[in-house]
């Protein structure tokens, strides 16, 4: 569905991703495991066109995306959720979803306003609050809701759990796999493995840019040295 | 009791045009981060079509206010379509080539309606139906007035329902925020930017039309009227719709008031109150922190320093400099130092910008008082040129730290409003205070000693003097001093982290910077015998931005290539017809085609040159 092939991005003139290669399969939930500067956000950004590749090729669904504006590359179906969560402050919850809100479906189901509600019944108490006021965790379900009021197909889920309390991180876990069941495909970048484990299918290691090591996390498991040597802090 | 309501009443209804400029420009700016000088051409062009429109089809009330939304629609196709074809590639460049492209638009504005409508001033019928006063409390009260007192507050109201009810509405204001994200949730930035662009050029179109009733069309109404949006947006809060409304309230009703205690205040007062509300709340009453950023610069290349070659090659351009007077010239002598004064401006505020990282829109500020304070010496001390020449570069260094004192508090676009004002309030004092500075008259008769009264003793001592001043810039630009502001310009965060005192080093670069242009403005005052309020004025200030430009803001050199092709190009361009135009047209090409300036055209050049030549040189 989604093909990554040797991609190489640059930050100004250092050399973030090296030669990065990874897919993402239809209904698929694959996680991307790294420490911080690994360049796991620097890949979704790559995909979303935030960041243009200095060469490699990305294509979704057979079609290069590589060379498209982000807004085009949200209107191939690929929602972006952003390590920052990068929520309007100014607006209110329901404005919120409303930037986020397209006519076109190009994903599975299309999302209105009530089902995220009920997806994430935390927002539905606050859909007239600024967006500023939300807590780190409802923000959280606030970039997700309004990703998917795009209705994409695909999902890149930049570190969702990054500084949210536990309690959360469990509803998120559960409203994520919801949204999987849904038959959506899941690009998740994480440093939290509880978090990673519960929801993914497949795993990426990634490691100064490049992909160190590609399986499940059962397999994972059997290899405590790549554990020892990319992961652990 | 009636008098005042009625002064209220007038200034309310001042009010409701400025607001409608000003709220266009906030808007404008909010999205697309642009400071859009052109608006107050918008404007002006709003007011001409309004003018055309009404006279021609002259049906009554319905053809009145139809031509009002007619013009203002016109004005927001121009405004789209300069959006598409110019503005569009600008988004990402710093404010400096923003604002310049802009003024370009001004210029060439300017010319094209004196080509349509002619030089003279026009005077519009009154609205039909609306034509009498009605008495409140005894005083006369322009129906006229009343209506518009209620127009502002509509147009509040429909642009807030526009913004708050509308799916368009909500994209305008989240991309205000945060314009990248907007774009990755799948909304082509481009359309938005457009039709934001023409909503504001609406707003400012509507604003001019409905002024054809009360006062004359002129080609002044645009700069006369952008100094006064700018402030109302900066008090309002840069992209606040309703600070904007806020401000234009605050500012036209002081104004009407302020004019009965002192009848010349009404050029500087909004200027005055913007330093207020800027010490109070820098970012303006309804503002945000941060909104008040460009678009990010591009890392910039360290500077370097001069190799042995280039120290040669300075050195015989000085010595062909120095044996210019023997090929006698009377002319190019005069030209010469017309240059060499343009290169020392130019080149103290690219200090300002290009190392110390603070954009200002009002340098002719320190040029003005260097040369007002060494004329007004001469004039009432009677001093002679060679105390001018000390004077006028500390009054204009004392000026600095006076308005720079405010300015460093600020960043980014607020700050350079700030020096806007500042300069904008030197030009009302020296324009209005006519028994101390003779207001448009000048002050006349400034003539150098003796010594230094030949053409040709006069271009050695401004090119000496002016030498000094770039080697003392380049100097001090490679001087622990010079690396704290180019740290600062980098990020202001870590050079105060480390401990360094960034605002004090930055206030003493701005006293730097305004001795250095004072010393241009004696220099410039005494090779002319006179002084003008032009050389305050806001075309002043962006004659030098555009110098900066053309050379480029990030080599040292840039301000000198600048301001040698500004002037030649000047001096020949200014005594054709329609110059505006020709030379609004060469800023716009420049613009879009060399965003690295004249410098930024050549160094590649030269790194070949460089990189031909050996690799042992770099060492």
């Amino acid at each position: 569905m989604l093909k990554l092939e040797r991609i190489n991005s640059y930050y100004g003139g250092a050399h973030i991703l090296k030669d990065l290669s990874l897919d993402v399969q239809k209904h698929e939930v694959v996680a991307l495991l790294g420490r911080n500067g690994a360049g796991k956000s620097t890949t979704m950004k790559s995909i979303m066109g935030l960041i243009l590749p200095k060469s490699g090729t990305i294509t979704y669904n057979n079609q290069a995306i590589s060379n498209l504006a982000s807004h085009q590359i949200c209107q191939c179906g690929i929602g972006y959720v952003p390590e920052e969560r990068r929520i309007f402050a100014d607006l209110s919850v329901e404005e919120n979803l409303e930037v986020g809100r397209r006519s076109s479906q190009t994903g599975p189901i299309n999302w209105q306003k009530e089902d995220l509600f009920d997806l994430f019944p935390n927002l539905a108490e606050r859909r007239t609050q600024r967006g500023g006021n939300l807590s780190g965790g409802e923000q959280q379900m606030l970039t997700i809701a309004r990703t998917l009021m795009g209705n994409p197909s695909m999902l890149l889920l930049d570190e969702p759990s990054e500084g949210i309390a536990p309690v959360i991180v469990e509803q998120l876990a559960k409203a994520i796999k919801g949204v999987k069941a849904q038959g959506l495909a899941i690009l998740l970048s994480e440093q939290n493995m509880h978090f990673a484990r519960l929801v993914s299918d497949r795993t990426y290691i990634i490691e100064q840019g490049s992909i160190r090591y590609e399986g499940s996390f059962s397999d994972l498991d059997q290899h405590p040295n790549i554990w020892k040597q990319y992961l652990a802090l | 009791m009636g008098f005042y309501l009625a002064q209220l009443l007038t200034g309310l209804a001042n009010a409701s045009s400025l607001f409608l400029i000003a709220s266009g420009l906030s808007i404008i700016f909010g999205v697309t981060r642009i400071v859009n000088f052109a608006h107050g051409s918008f404007f002006m062009i709003g007011a001409y079509l309004a003018y055309s429109c009404v006279t021609w089809f002259d049906v009554g009330i319905l053809g009145f206010w139809g031509s009002m939304l007619f013009a203002a629609l016109c004005v927001a196709v121009i405004g789209g379509v300069i959006e598409i074809l110019l503005l569009r590639r600008l988004y990402k460049s710093p404010e400096l080539f923003q604002l310049v492209a802009t003024f370009g638009i001004v210029l060439v504005v300017q010319d094209i309606a004196l080509a349509i409508w002619g030089a003279e001033d026009l005077l519009g019928p009154r609205a039909p139906g609306l034509d009498r006063a009605v008495r409140i409390l005894g005083e006369p009260i322009p129906e006229y007035d009343l209506a518009l007192i209620v127009i502002g507050p509509l147009v509040l109201g429909l642009v807030w329902l526009l913004f708050h009810r509308t799916h368009w509405g909500i994209l305008v204001r989240a991309a205000t925020q945060d314009r990248e994200m907007v774009a990755a949730l799948g909304v082509n930035q481009q359309w938005l930017f457009t039709s934001t662009f023409m909503l504001g050029s609406f707003l400012a179109g509507l604003g001019g039309a409905l002024q054809v009733p009360r006062e004359s069309v002129s080609l002044l109404m645009d700069l006369s009227i952008i100094g006064e949006a700018f402030v109302v947006v900066v008090i309002g809060g840069m992209g606040s719709v309703t600070g904007a409304f806020i401000a234009a309230i605050l500012i036209s009703v002081l104004n009407s008031f302020g004019i009965l205690l002192f009848p010349s205040i009404s050029l500087l007062l909004p200027f005055l109150v913007m330093a207020v509300v800027l010490i109070v709340r820098p970012w303006g009453l309804l503002g945000k922190p941060g909104s008040g950023h460009g678009a990010p610069e591009a890392p910039q290349d360290p500077l370097r320093l001069l190799g042995k070659r280039a120290i040669w090659a300075w050195a015989l351009i000085l010595a062909a400099l120095l044996t210019l007077p023997l090929a006698d010239d009377g002319f190019l002598l005069v030209l010469m130092v017309d240059v060499l004064i343009a290169i020392l401006f130019a080149a103290s505020l690219q200090f300002l910008m290009g190392v110390g990282g603070m954009v200002s829109f009002g340098h002719a500020a320190y040029f003005g008082l260097g040369a007002y304070g060494a004329a007004l010496c001469v004039k009432y001390a009677n001093i002679s040129m060679e105390f001018a020449l000390v004077a006028g570069p500390v009054i204009g260094a004392l000026g600095a730290l006076f308005f720079g004192w405010f300015c460093v508090r600020l960043s980014g676009v607020y700050l350079a409003m700030l020096t806007l004002a500042a300069a904008q309030i030197l030009w009302g004092i020296a324009f209005q205070w006519q028994d101390v500075t003779g207001g448009d008259d000048g002050i006349l008769g400034l003539w150098p000693s003796e010594w230094a009264s030949s053409q040709s003793a006069y271009f050695y001592l401004t090119l000496v003097l002016c030498s000094i001043g770039l080697m003392l810039l380049r100097r001090i630009a490679h001087s622990p001093f010079g690396y704290v502001l180019r740290g600062g310009r980098d990020s202001a965060l870590r050079i105060e982290a480390i401990g360094l005192d960034l605002k004090a080093h930055q206030w003493m670069g701005f006293a730097l910077v305004g001795g250095l242009a004072g010393l241009a403005g004696v220099l410039f005052a005494f090779s002319k015998g006179s002084i003008f309020p032009d050389s305050l004025s806001i075309p002043h200030s962006v004659d030098a931005l555009i110098m900066v430009l053309l050379g480029g803001i990030q080599s040292l050199i840039g301000p000198i290539l600048g301001a040698v092709s500004f002037i030649l190009l000047e001096d020949w361009i200014s005594r054709l017809d329609y110059w505006r135009f020709i030379f609004g047209t060469i800023i716009l090409l420049i613009v879009v085609t060399a965003p690295n300036g004249l410098a930024g055209l050549l160094a590649p050049l030269w790194h070949k040159r460089r990189q031909r030549s050996g690799k042992g040189q770099s060492q």
